[in-house]
């Protein structure tokens, strides 16, 4: 168990020193978002409309950018080696590895959307359930964005690659997230958001399972 | 002969150069078979003649589908039995069922203009179908990216498997998310709904179709033998000159 603590304390560690990159990730968020009303124009009604959607697929662009990094560093300094000798689980490590990228990624942007959602002129309602969709939907995420930062682990370009395998396997959390995220359309809060939570499970059984099998895979 | 004797890649050659033949000649005559019994299967009352582009567009759904089914069985092989027969199997079947998709795609948009009067709709089964599509399209990438073909064959069975789960999850959730497209009609409960005239000539070309997906299938998995046997030629050259 301390091995797995120490991981989650020096990965969050890595993210948030210099050559790290969490803000990042907020900071792209909020540069995506004040992208939108350029394209679509500054109409309030229109941004009020599409807000939540607009959140959540900034949301997913800005967890993947980490992503590519999570396991090639480790490749490169050596220190994925020392991981899959050492004791502790693999599948373990991974999901720490999946949390501390979270905490770093993801939690932040929970914390950011509110205020950003303020610039799409969404109420309070809607900020509300806004939140709650990204909280419990982002975590899937990144636990579905690990398979592919594992088996993109050797590749010298494998940031792209990623992106090209891991968007479409997020399409039913993107659906259900907005879907429970819109508060003005016709479906209930609860179905969607339900099923929400029954993804980001599933997700974090399959995904660092699935992540520590390809590792094995690829560093033989 | 055993099918275990098959694993072993010159005995498959063999197979594969003398069932290739047979295999395509009983395609050719299934084809003949059943795109003439397509053209002679009544117009639809509503329809007219575009219900003639289902005989095309049905069976190549299903073999899109089926591709990623010979994958995934390919994936376990790979995975499971460390064989390099699964690996050309799976990177095989890749482009096949790919190209099955998008003939899917196509089609069903071709027919989509005159019915719906829209080329794309956001439907439910035309947007799984797509998520299909680049699936596909990103497993033929990660094949194409990782230089070594047996490190290749496992990441891609890894992503292959992850597909075949995730695959299910897609298709109910983007029905639920919307959709226009027609329910289940020829496999449901209670009977399929289509009319005998066209569904008998609809089975002959799906049976077509899949006869025509697995001659494909081996004569691509033939080539990919052939294709590793001149690169590891390619390679002994290579270190022998140095």
């Amino acid at each position: 168990m301390t091995a797995l603590t120490a991981i989650l304390i020096r990965d969050m560690r890595i993210a948030v020193r210099v050559g790290g990159g969490a803000l990042i990730g907020v900071l792209f968020f909020l540069v995506v978002v004040t992208l939108i009303p350029f394209a679509v124009g500054p109409n309030l009604p229109l941004l009020k409309q599409i807000g939540p959607a607009i959140l959540w697929l900034a949301a997913l662009l800005a967890s993947l950018l980490a992503l590519d990094r999570l396991f090639a560093a480790d490749h490169e300094d050596g220190s994925l080696d020392l991981i899959l000798t050492g004791r502790a689980p693999l599948e373990f490590v991974v999901a720490t590895k999946g949390l501390a990228h979270w905490l770093t990624t993801g939690l932040p942007l929970v914390i950011a959307a509110p205020l950003i959602g303020l610039l799409l002129n969404l109420d309070a309602p809607a900020e509300i359930t806004l939140v709650l969709t990204l909280l419990v939907g982002t975590p899937a995420l990144t636990f579905i964005g690990l398979i592919g930062a594992a088996i993109a682990v050797t590749l010298r370009r494998g940031g792209l690659l990623l992106a090209v395998i891991v968007l479409p396997l997020t399409v039913p959390v993107l659906i259900f997230g907005v879907a429970a995220a819109n508060t003005v359309g016709p479906v209930p809060f609860g179905t969607p958001f339900t099923i929400l939570c029954a993804l980001t499970l599933a997700s974090l059984v399959v995904g660092p399972f699935a992540a520590a099998a390809a590792l094995r895979q690829e560093m033989e | 002969m055993a099918i275990a004797d098959l694993a072993n890649p010159t005995r498959f050659l063999k197979f594969a150069d003398r069932t290739i033949p047979w295999l395509g000649g009983l395609t050719v005559i299934v084809f003949a078979y059943g795109i003439d019994q397509a053209m002679l299967a009544p117009d639809d009352y509503q329809q007219g003649a575009t219900v003639k582009i289902m005989f095309l567009h049905v069976p190549s759904a299903w073999l899109g589908m089926l591709g990623w089914g010979v994958m995934s069985v390919a994936a376990l092989g790979t995975l499971v039995w460390r064989h390099p027969l699964a690996d050309v199997a799976a990177k095989a079947a890749a482009p096949i069922g790919a190209a099955f998709t998008l003939l899917c795609l196509v089609t069903g948009s071709l027919w989509g203009r005159p019915e719906w009067g829209t080329y794309w709709v956001w439907d439910a089964r035309l947007t799984s179908e797509l998520v299909l599509l680049l699936l596909y399209l990103g497993v033929i990438a990660l094949w194409r990216t990782v230089e070594d073909p047996s490190r290749a064959a496992r990441a891609a069975a890894i992503l292959t498997l992850v597909g075949a789960i995730d695959l299910p999850i897609i298709k109910f959730s983007v029905d639920w998310w919307n959709t226009l497209h027609q329910g289940a009609s020829v496999f449901r409960i209670g009977g399929s709904t289509i009319n005998s005239s066209i569904l008998i000539p609809l089975f002959i070309m799906a049976a077509a179709f899949t006869l025509l997906f697995f001659t494909l299938h081996l004569a691509a998995m033939r080539n990919e033998i052939l294709r590793r046997r001149v690169r590891t030629l390619r390679l002994m050259q290579a270190s022998a000159v140095s």
